[in-house]
């Protein structure tokens, strides 16, 4: 039997505005518990919310980024539910009309291939608090800590319909997302700190089946490995169970990332009856024409745009080209050192290969790179203009990773500069042939065509003997008139 | 129409109220009244009527993103029953 997995996400991305979306206590992450819970946030009697202009700012230009249909009239209505970090006692979200309708992102997978992500809707709600229960904060007597700095933050829930088909279109998914609201500026995107947070609804059937399966949802995934791997396995999961005869239940579940397995959170299925309504509390909210084309007309150059751009103006492959522009700090970091040492191509593959590489090793963003753009843009110059070989090239960049100053410093006080004089190579030359009699005997008696392999003992040898610093043209040039000549 | 005791004490469990057996008679019959209400408001044709999200016919004024909220944590803390180390204490809760 052949098993399709079906993927809905439903992401919440924390707003970056100042203050919160009913009141004008800070948003701020990393404060003291409760410094940042305001007489509205904690609902004490007579408290009214006063939306904030920015969230809508922020939630129109996330949906004018999705392609995305913007109502223009939205209201707020109310999630009804009992939990400590919800002091009202509900929710204020939007249901029936939100602030952002039917939409469409096209999502970039690993193979190279696209596809398109319908969006069902995105609508503005308010963030809850914090519980801390024993293993974060220990009373001793058996009570959870309350920190309610997080309630009232701006969120945009973002749901997909049932659209992916693997863990990894999923990842995809999200990812650009992710690069989505980053570029707009309106989150930081940090999903360490929480800002960007993700539920999963997954179930599997049959291929060619039209029906969906019984689906369960995957709650508060928080980092991209994390959401492929929980997808994987409760993929797995029903269908084991179904294969031995049994059924999926509709249930929420956690993951649990220890032990690589998701587990039912039976508490949450009680009371799942939230009876919504129109808050009172707050009329329609009505965004004009000119409002919504204004904020429009101010969007940032968007990844898919920035990739198509990366493609025609720099010449590079399309994989590259998305690669770049996932993130748009990668992507800066990439135009300044393309612009500066005028080789894009180079740019791309330094910025890509060996910078990705420390930073990951280093566990550092692009803006926190111990090599700027200024520095990797002098070392492509000097590969470009034969100071040095692309080999020698890793080595300064290493130096100038711990922070020995530019190329030209680090080639200049190591003595790395690229050996191109005639003579010198060829001195080189004569030395490896004259102490590699068996193997120029070998050179000579072999068949002609097995000969350019054969050069490869000699070049390395030279090489070495060079320290690496011998040009490698005029290695292969000088060795090949003097192989040929002692035949 | 009276609700059923059934559907009574899942209202109560979802509102965290206590209704007593010998209160549910009462309750039900109340509530049921309230519908018969809404059974009456039903029937009005409402074919082209948008649906009214709030009784005021006006638009919501927004706000500027600023902070304007101090830090009042001694002042709301003190009206907890319970506190330590800056946060509110309930009775565990945990998933």
């Amino acid at each position: 039997m052949e098993w399709e997995v079906v993927i809905g996400l439903e992401v919440h991305v924390q707003l970056a505005t100042q203050s919160k979306i009913f009141s004008g206590a800070s948003t701020a992450f990393g404060a003291d518990p409760n410094t940042q819970a305001c007489a509205v946030d904690l609902a004490m009697p007579g408290t009214l919310p006063v939306p904030n202009e920015e969230a809508f700012r922020f939630a129109v230009m996330f949906g004018l980024a999705m392609n995305a249909e913007i109502g223009k009239r939205s209201v707020f209505e109310r999630k009804n539910y009992f939990y400590p970090d919800l002091p009202k006692g509900y929710q204020t979200t939007q249901l029936e009309q939100p602030i952002v309708g039917k939409g469409q992102i096209e999502i970039h997978l690993e193979d190279g291939s696209s596809k398109t992500v319908r969006l069902h809707h995105a609508h503005l709600e308010e963030d809850a608090g914090k519980s801390l229960h024993d293993a974060v904060f220990d009373t001793g007597h058996g009570m959870s800590g309350i920190d309610l700095n997080r309630a009232g933050t701006p969120l945009i829930e973002i749901v997909s319909e049932p659209d992916m088909r693997s863990a990894a279109e999923a990842v995809a998914y999200l990812k650009k997302i992710h690069s989505i609201v980053t570029y707009l500026g309106i989150s930081d995107g940090d999903m360490s700190q929480g800002s960007l947070r993700c539920d999963a609804n997954v179930s599997v059937r049959l291929k060619g089946e039209e029906e969906l399966g019984t689906r369960t949802e995957i709650k508060n995934l928080n980092s991209f490995r994390f959401i492929e791997k929980a997808i994987k396995v409760e993929a797995q999961r029903q269908i084991d169970l179904i294969e031995d005869g049994g059924k999926v239940v509709q249930e929420t579940r956690l993951y649990d990332a220890d032990k690589n397995e998701t587990r039912s959170m039976r508490s949450k299925e009680v009371a799942n009856d939230y009876r919504y309504f129109p808050c009172p509390d707050l009329l329609p909210v009505v965004l004009s024409d000119e409002y919504v084309e204004q904020i429009r007309g101010d969007l940032p150059e968007l990844p898919d745009a920035k990739c198509a751009r990366f493609e025609k103006e720099y010449g590079l492959s399309a994989y590259d080209a998305d690669q770049l522009t996932q993130e748009r700090p990668t992507a800066n970091y990439f135009e300044q050192v393309a612009a500066k040492s005028g080789e894009a191509k180079l740019a791309a593959n330094w910025v890509m290969g060996e910078l990705a590489a420390l930073l990951n090793r280093e566990e550092k963003s692009i803006e926190q790179s111990p090599v700027n753009a200024e520095h990797l843009a002098g070392l492509i110059a000097r590969i470009k203009d034969g100071t040095i070989s692309s080999k020698i090239a890793k080595q300064v960049f290493e130096a100038m990773a711990n922070g020995d100053g530019d190329a030209d410093a680090v080639i200049e006080a190591k003595g790395l500069k690229q050996v191109s004089d005639t003579g010198a190579i060829e001195k080189l030359v004569d030395d490896v042939i004259a102490a590699s009699t068996a193997q120029v005997e070998n050179y000579r008696n072999a068949d002609p065509d097995k000969r350019p392999k054969m050069m490869g003992f000699f070049v390395g040898q030279i090489m070495k003997a060079s320290k690496g610093q011998a040009n490698p043209q005029m290695i292969n040039k000088i060795l090949k008139e003097k192989l040929d000549a002692l035949l | 129409m009276a609700v059923d005791a059934q559907t009574i004490e899942k209202l109560a469990e979802l509102a965290r109220i206590a209704i007593s057996e010998e209160t549910i008679d009462e309750v039900s019959s109340r509530l049921g009244d309230v519908l018969q209400l809404v059974d009456q408001l039903q029937a009005v044709n409402t074919d082209g009527v948008e649906p009214m999200a709030h009784p005021l016919d006006e638009v919501q004024v927004l706000r500027k993103d600023a902070v304007t909220e101090p830090n009042r944590r001694e002042a709301f803390l003190a009206l907890a029953p319970q506190s330590e180390a800056g946060l509110y204490l309930v009775p565990k809760v945990i998933d």
